[in-house]
């Protein structure tokens, strides 16, 4: 389209154009600079050379993060590429009422983390809901501390994760499952396959993209945990700081007398490296695909 | 006659009545264990004093009903003052967002200009990137702009989404361009062209931006964790946590508090949700 004055579209655009160079393009050049130095939330930066990336190697703390990050991602991985969905399958169909369960199962995402975290802290304390039926129905004697150790506070932290993210992933399958033709689930009935058998033949090979780009939102979206863990943990990180996350480790370097906003940069910029893998690797498998 | 094979009585798509009911079991079965937490919360939240909340044999009714426990939070931390800050970063990001991508997604949808292909490419790239990769220098950038501590500290990064830049591009891509070649004809400018011809198609885009961003900005707590030390100037969801962290006493209190913080987003949702799902289906057709 034409218009009269050559600055026109700069000056549409201007505004989004400075907030690109200045809130992304910037952070992200300063990220890499601010990582050869010393900085502190309260003043200094000397340039350092390699000394953050050094203390990255013998880092303990850093250590237990990234095997929590792999926890995170194995088990959220199986969890959420299938439940959601199953229960997609389960909501597809427009029976009465369908949109009251679609909307009620999408809650949970809506929700900021801090709140669902907070519910289920209650829900999972030692004299909440889940000791109290444990308890009542004989399947523990003693409450089960699911805040207070260090593996359990992780699995609690999973398992409150992939119960907020059902509903998202949810919502992705049943776009996909939308895309699927009718006339193949109907040749294959006429055929006399079973529900099961055009589940595995229809359905999966029809939503195969999606599940491939919903495994990496998974993978990365394991990588970037931060609230669940930090308000389940009080902020503590559980038993000795072992149930930090990689994100919760930069922020805590973010603040405070103690900080260290060089490491917490260097910290940063590993994370954009890992959180790159599973997004190459889904461009690989695309274009294999193609 | 092979007509008939592939219809059975009510057609293929047709459940059985044993069908249909084992689906609705299903259904409120994950009802129960998606909601259930949420009642459970809001139940505790409005039990009184005297209530045993520990008790072995949890009950989701209150035996005597209060409100007290809302009041008593607001004697322990400002949560109104929370709540008002919250909504403060809130509409600054819609009112950004709204704007600022308005304007970008027209110019790069619709005007022709040297460089054009250069500036979608780098919006384009930010996508890749985590929020939580540049946290750390976004936060250096907003103290050096004397603006840590403060709410539009908080508000600032985030009110002009690279995302929703991109999806109101796709909006006004989507009009027909006929549309504004026939405007053009008759000597609309471009700002008449944005205000006349694209705006009015693109209102459903613009709803989800608005609907997201304010429970992107209601919801989010790392970035204002970061931002503000100064208890008075919390957020909603820094203010909980505080609440959580300082006075770990009281579940009643904290179940209050989390109540003010998720009822607004469950209220919103509730509102515009045929905007959401809408949406979602539109995308499907279009693949």
């Amino acid at each position: 389209m034409t218009h009269r004055r050559w600055f026109t579209p700069w000056l549409l655009a201007g505004p989004a154009i400075i907030w690109l160079a200045v809130f992304n393009l910037w952070p992200a050049v300063n990220t890499v600079i601010l990582s050869f130095t010393n900085a502190k939330p309260l003043g200094g930066g000397q340039f350092t050379g390699l000394e953050n990336y050094g203390r990255i190697l013998d880092d303990a703390q850093l250590a237990d993060a990234l095997l929590n990050s792999i926890v995170f991602m194995l088990v959220c991985l199986p969890l959420l590429t299938v439940l959601p969905l199953l229960l997609a399958l389960l909501v597809q169909r427009k029976i009465p009422g369908i949109t009251f369960f679609r909307t009620a199962f999408y809650t949970p995402v809506i929700a900021s983390a801090v709140v669902v975290a907070l519910i289920w802290g209650w829900v999972l304390d030692d004299r909440g809901l889940v000791n109290g039926l444990l308890q009542q129905s004989g399947l523990a004697d003693s409450p089960v501390s699911f805040l207070t150790d260090r593996w359990l506070l992780l699995f609690s932290a999973i398992a409150l994760t992939a119960w907020k993210g059902l509903g998202y992933y949810m919502v992705i399958y049943l776009s996909a499952l939308a895309n699927v033709p009718g006339e193949l689930h109907e040749a294959a009935a006429v055929d006399g396959a079973s529900p099961f058998r055009r589940f595995w033949h229809v359905t999966l090979p029809g939503v195969r993209p999606t599940m491939m780009l919903i495994s990496v939102l998974i993978s990365v979206n394991a990588l970037r945990v931060f609230s669940e863990l930090y308000v389940l943990s009080n902020g503590q990180g559980g038993p000795g700081g072992r149930d930090m996350s990689v994100v919760m480790l930069i922020q805590m370097y973010s603040r405070g007398f103690t900080g260290h906003l060089g490491y917490a940069s260097a910290l940063s910029l590993m994370l954009f490296v890992i959180t790159l893998g599973p997004m190459l690797l889904l461009m690989r498998l695309n274009r294999k695909a193609a | 006659m092979t007509s008939r094979r592939s219809r059975r009585p009510g057609g293929f798509n047709t459940p059985s009545p044993a069908q249909t009911a084992a689906r609705y079991l299903l259904l409120l079965v994950v009802l129960l264990l998606v909601i259930g937490p949420f009642l459970w919360q809001l139940s505790t939240s409005l039990k009184g004093p005297t209530e045993d909340i520990y008790t072995r044999t949890p009950s989701f009714l209150p035996e005597d009903l209060t409100f007290s426990n809302y009041a008593k939070v607001a004697d322990t931390i400002p949560v109104w003052t929370y709540a008002l800050n919250s909504l403060i970063v809130a509409a600054i990001c819609i009112a950004g967002n709204v704007i600022g991508c308005t304007l970008a997604g027209y110019a790069l949808a619709r005007l022709r200009f040297r460089g054009a292909r250069l500036v979608f490419g780098l919006f384009l790239a930010t996508l890749v990137l985590p929020g939580e990769v540049t946290i750390v220098s976004q936060y250096v950038l907003v103290r050096s702009l004397g603006l840590a501590d403060t709410l539009a500290g908080v508000a600032l990064p985030g009110a002009l989404a690279m995302l929703n830049v991109l999806l109101m591009r796709t909006a006004f891509a989507a009009v027909p361009v006929e549309l504004d070649q026939a405007a053009l004809v008759d000597g609309a400018n471009v700002w008449q062209r944005l205000w006349h011809v694209g705006l009015p198609n693109v209102r459903g885009m613009l709803s989800v931006i608005v609907i997201f961003t304010f429970i992107g900005a209601w919801d989010d707590f790392l970035w204002p964790l970061i931002v503000l030390n100064d208890p008075q100037k919390y957020t909603l969801t820094v203010g909980l946590q505080y609440l959580n962290g300082t006075f770990s006493a009281n579940p009643r209190l904290i179940a209050a508090g989390t109540m003010i913080a998720f009822l607004p987003i469950v209220v919103v949702f509730a509102v515009c949700q045929r905007f959401f799902f809408k949406g979602v289906e539109e995308g499907a057709v279009k693949g």
